[in-house]
């Protein structure tokens, strides 16, 4: 009975046996007077506490048998203290028996010897019967049951406390809106969030609408309310538990996970936050035959709520804080330093250091705030062991899928945009990639295949790599594919690289058979715009017989770019260096003048438009024109164009503000910045101008004169 | 480290208690009844108190009201040792000021999680 106890338990085990004892002599005692004298008052109070007191610590140190008969005695004892009952003879007598019982039990322990237990049993009956006997007299005395101590919460839900078995696809939401007074309770919010968010995968959202202005601010009222997204294999009553303290304190209120139904057989049990990764349903598998009216219903309501706000964990709020607490230090610092005294040298390098430290606060504030919006790729990445496991049998292929780099971290707007190109990249391996069984055993490979999905993170950018160990690309079959498709010139030898660069044609198609899961051609075009409109590229590599491996370079944000400051005339503008190709020295003897306003440059043997920004755009360059200036070639979408730039200025991160947002959106911008001097500069859209131009150039000319040295250009164009 | 103030009328308990406490590198100090108790608590500042309900002299409730009148005592965790909680109970005890309970009995693992759910 007492093999389980810790030391310290069995070291006051002495100490227990003494006091115990003493409580029933006091009991003893006390039962003897009451049955003389009839109850007085303080008799009963010490008579209760004895009781209360061996059951209170007979339980700690093991002793659960005498801790239900004390508590069955006290229970009777309360009710007489309570004068709910008046003490017969009787009830007296039990009770002394209890203490016998007690005793015999305790002094057995004691002295190494065994218990005698039997009696206990009948005992508690009697009492109970005792106790019930008085209840139904009318008596409003509540009975408690021992099993009211370990059901702590009175008022859980009704009847049901239902026990999630397996991984719930929604998360459970917890909404927390402590009352005012909450602190006042010892309580703390974010003690409870803590142990609450350690049940399972958990975003908490933050409501800080209650929070008066700063003179109104009672430090100990609680003016936060929260609301708790858990993922895990959480029963309610876990739930109800961390909050067992503060449930008259609070508003609580708990909605069970909605299990989400499947769209697409191949996606259904992701773990993962499924509305989180499929921002928009319908277009998401467009064929799947699966899909039904009332499943897309459902993920178009998750979907909407993604839109609405970004969940993010605790800790991450606590770093910005932090962030913000350094932020206020250097700002009392440099303020201190401000009055109207000469700068000496003693004050110049104060200011220095507090600049110095101004910029690290920033930079660590920036990487915070970019942490907010990030999200693991595992979101994503999740849902495919189960889509592959279910397309390979389809397939009647073998295939194993590794995952590596699921905790890299992306921004949430690029990372919901990201799951339609993966799908479709991982969907092609799987169905043109990967050979049958017989197949690669012929081929001398193992029986089963190989589909890595990585990720690493790399500087600013993501690299995300879809691999497989199957055939590889065909490129004799792609070649012939594009040539019957006039896509590449009839005499045209085109490189390898340049025929990779076929598969992104729209429409483009090798297969015969259009298989129910990709090979319509409307793949990898798709994929590349999708890719690119997230700033983004993608890389095609491929060994024949050996497998292939697409590569998407993503930016872990789409808020703040790498841009490299331009000068055109006496303006400033910003453009995405990821963007910028290469840039030149004008040289007039390379220029091919073009009626319409836009010449070409010879570059190597490609043939370029020039572009005036000013003029294209109808913005007014000021004074200063632009003369044998420098040709920066960009390239958007597969397009090369020259802008015609009067100097090139520092790189710089800078903040992307969006014209639409804040005036409309303006075609060739993609929006506006703030430099450090202040000027507002806009940032160039490549993609945007490359169209322009394509419409201002005379159609047959540019084809043509591009056609014939580049095939690649022909293909994009 | 938290300070902590371990309130029992039971020589077994309270040892228990407090020496859980203190194998967990707390800082603890003992008082068998509310009177000793708030004698201790008037001298210095706690982190948390764990009070037993039932005790002689002044009982665990109208401790905790005497508690929650001091500045330093306003919104710090005060928990109850109790040997069970109906609903009627825990009323009681929120209306004295608790911040908690803890249901006997208990093990000394249990002990230090619930003072780790306070101090964290």
């Amino acid at each position: 009975m007492t093999s389980s106890l810790s030391g310290l338990q069995s070291q006051f085990m002495g100490a227990f046996f003494e006091e115990s004892f003493e409580s029933l002599e006091l009991l003893e005692t006390g039962l003897l007077r009451m049955e003389a004298e009839g109850l007085t008052s303080t008799d009963i109070n010490d008579i209760f506490r004895a009781a209360h007191s061996i059951k209170g610590s007979a339980g700690t140190f093991g002793f659960q048998l005498v801790t239900e008969l004390a508590h069955d005695m006290e229970t009777l004892l309360d009710l007489f203290r309570a004068g709910h009952l008046v003490p017969r003879q009787s009830s007296i007598a039990l009770l002394l028996s209890g203490v016998d019982a007690l005793r015999q039990v305790l002094t057995a322990s004691r002295d190494g010897g065994q218990a005698d237990h039997a009696a206990i049993a009948p005992l508690r009956q009697r009492l109970q019967d005792a106790t019930r006997e008085d209840a139904s007299a009318g008596a409003e005395a509540t009975e408690i049951s021992p099993s009211a101590a370990t059901t702590p919460l009175g008022a859980s839900p009704p009847v049901s406390t239902p026990v999630i078995e397996s991984p719930s696809l929604s998360p459970w939401i917890v909404s927390f809106k402590p009352n005012a007074d909450l602190l006042r309770t010892g309580n703390e919010p974010l003690r409870l969030l803590r142990e609450l968010t350690s049940l399972g995968t958990a975003q908490v959202e933050t409501d800080f609408s209650r929070l008066p202005e700063w003179d109104d601010i009672v430090v100990d009222d609680c003016y936060l309310s929260f609301t708790v997204r858990l993922i895990g294999a959480i029963d309610r009553a876990q739930i109800v538990e961390v909050f067992g303290w503060v449930e008259e304190d609070a508003k609580i209120e708990i909605s069970e996970p909605v299990q989400l139904a499947p769209i697409l057989k191949g996606e259904a049990e992701s773990p993962a936050l499924p509305n989180e990764a499929r921002p928009s349903p319908a277009p998401h598998h467009p064929r799947a035959p699966q899909a039904t009216a009332q499943a897309s219903e459902v993920a178009g309501e998750a979907a909407g709520q993604t839109l609405a706000s970004v969940r993010v964990g605790i800790d991450r709020i606590d770093a910005l804080m932090n962030m913000v607490g350094e932020l206020i230090i250097t700002q009392s610092m440099l303020g201190e330093l401000d009055d109207d005294g000469p700068i000496d040298a003693k004050r110049a390098a104060r200011i220095r250091e507090g600049l110095s430290q101004l910029a690290r606060n920033t930079r660590g504030l920036q990487e915070n705030v970019m942490r907010l919006r990030s999200m693991p790729l595992s979101v994503v990445f999740n849902r495919f062991q189960r889509l592959v496991h279910d397309l390979a049998q389809q397939l009647g292929k073998k295939i194993d899928l590794t995952v590596s780099g699921q905790n890299t971290e992306l921004d949430k707007t690029v990372l919901e945009k990201l799951g339609d190109p993966l799908v479709h990249l991982v969907r092609n391996s799987l169905d043109h990639g990967l050979e049958t069984p017989a197949e690669r055993i012929a081929a001398g490979k193992p029986e089963t295949g190989n589909i890595s999905l990585s990720a690493i993170h790399r500087g600013s950018d993501i690299y995300i790599e879809v691999a497989d160990d199957g055939r590889g690309l065909d490129t004799d079959r792609i070649l012939a594919r594009g040539r019957e498709r006039g896509l590449v010139a009839p005499n045209a030898q085109p490189t390898e690289s340049e025929i990779f660069e076929l598969i992104f044609a729209p429409g483009f198609s090798t297969n015969e058979v259009v298989t129910e899961l990709s090979g319509r051609g409307v793949g990898m075009d798709v994929v590349r715009r999708n890719v690119r409109a997230l700033g983004g590229s993608i890389k095609v590599e491929s060994v024949r017989g050996k497998g292939a491996k697409i590569s998407l370079r993503l930016p872990m944000t789409l808020a703040i770019i790498d841009g490299q400051l331009i000068r055109i005339g006496d303006r400033p503008f910003v453009l995405p260096l990821l963007s910028i190709v290469e840039s030149l020295q004008i040289q007039t003897s390379r220029i091919h003048p073009l009626s319409g306003g836009c010449d070409l440059y010879r570059l190597r043997d490609e043939l370029i438009p020039m572009v005036e920004v000013g003029a294209l755009l109808g913005i007014d360059m000021g004074a200063a024109k632009s003369g044998d200036s420098l040709l920066v070639i960009v390239e958007a979408e597969g397009e090369r164009l020259g802008l015609m730039v009067d100097e090139l200025q520092a790189q710089q991160q800078v903040v992307v503000k969006s014209l639409e947002a804040n005036y409309e959106r303006v075609l060739g911008l993609a929006g506006a910045t703030i430099l450090g001097d202040g000027n507002v500069a806009f940032i160039l859209d490549v993609a945007d101008i490359s169209k322009l131009i394509r419409k201002i150039l005379p159609k047959g000319r540019t084809k043509n004169a591009i056609g014939r040295s580049v095939p690649t250009q022909t293909i994009a164009v | 480290m938290a300070r902590i103030l371990a309130v029992d009328d039971s020589t077994s308990l309270r040892q228990l208690v407090v020496h859980t406490l203190r194998e967990a590198g707390h800082q603890v100090s003992e008082a068998v009844n509310g009177v000793e108790a708030l004698a201790i608590a008037r001298s210095q500042p706690f982190d948390v108190v764990i009070s037993d309900v039932n005790m002689p002299q002044m009982d665990g409730l109208t401790l905790l009201k005497h508690l929650r009148a001091l500045p330093s005592f306003r919104t710090i965790p005060i928990l109850v040792l109790t040997t069970e909680m109906d609903p009627a109970r825990k009323a009681e005890a929120k209306a004295s000021g608790a911040t908690g309970w803890m249901v006997k009995p208990f093990n000394p693992e249990q002990l230090l999680s619930t003072i780790r759910k306070v101090t964290g």
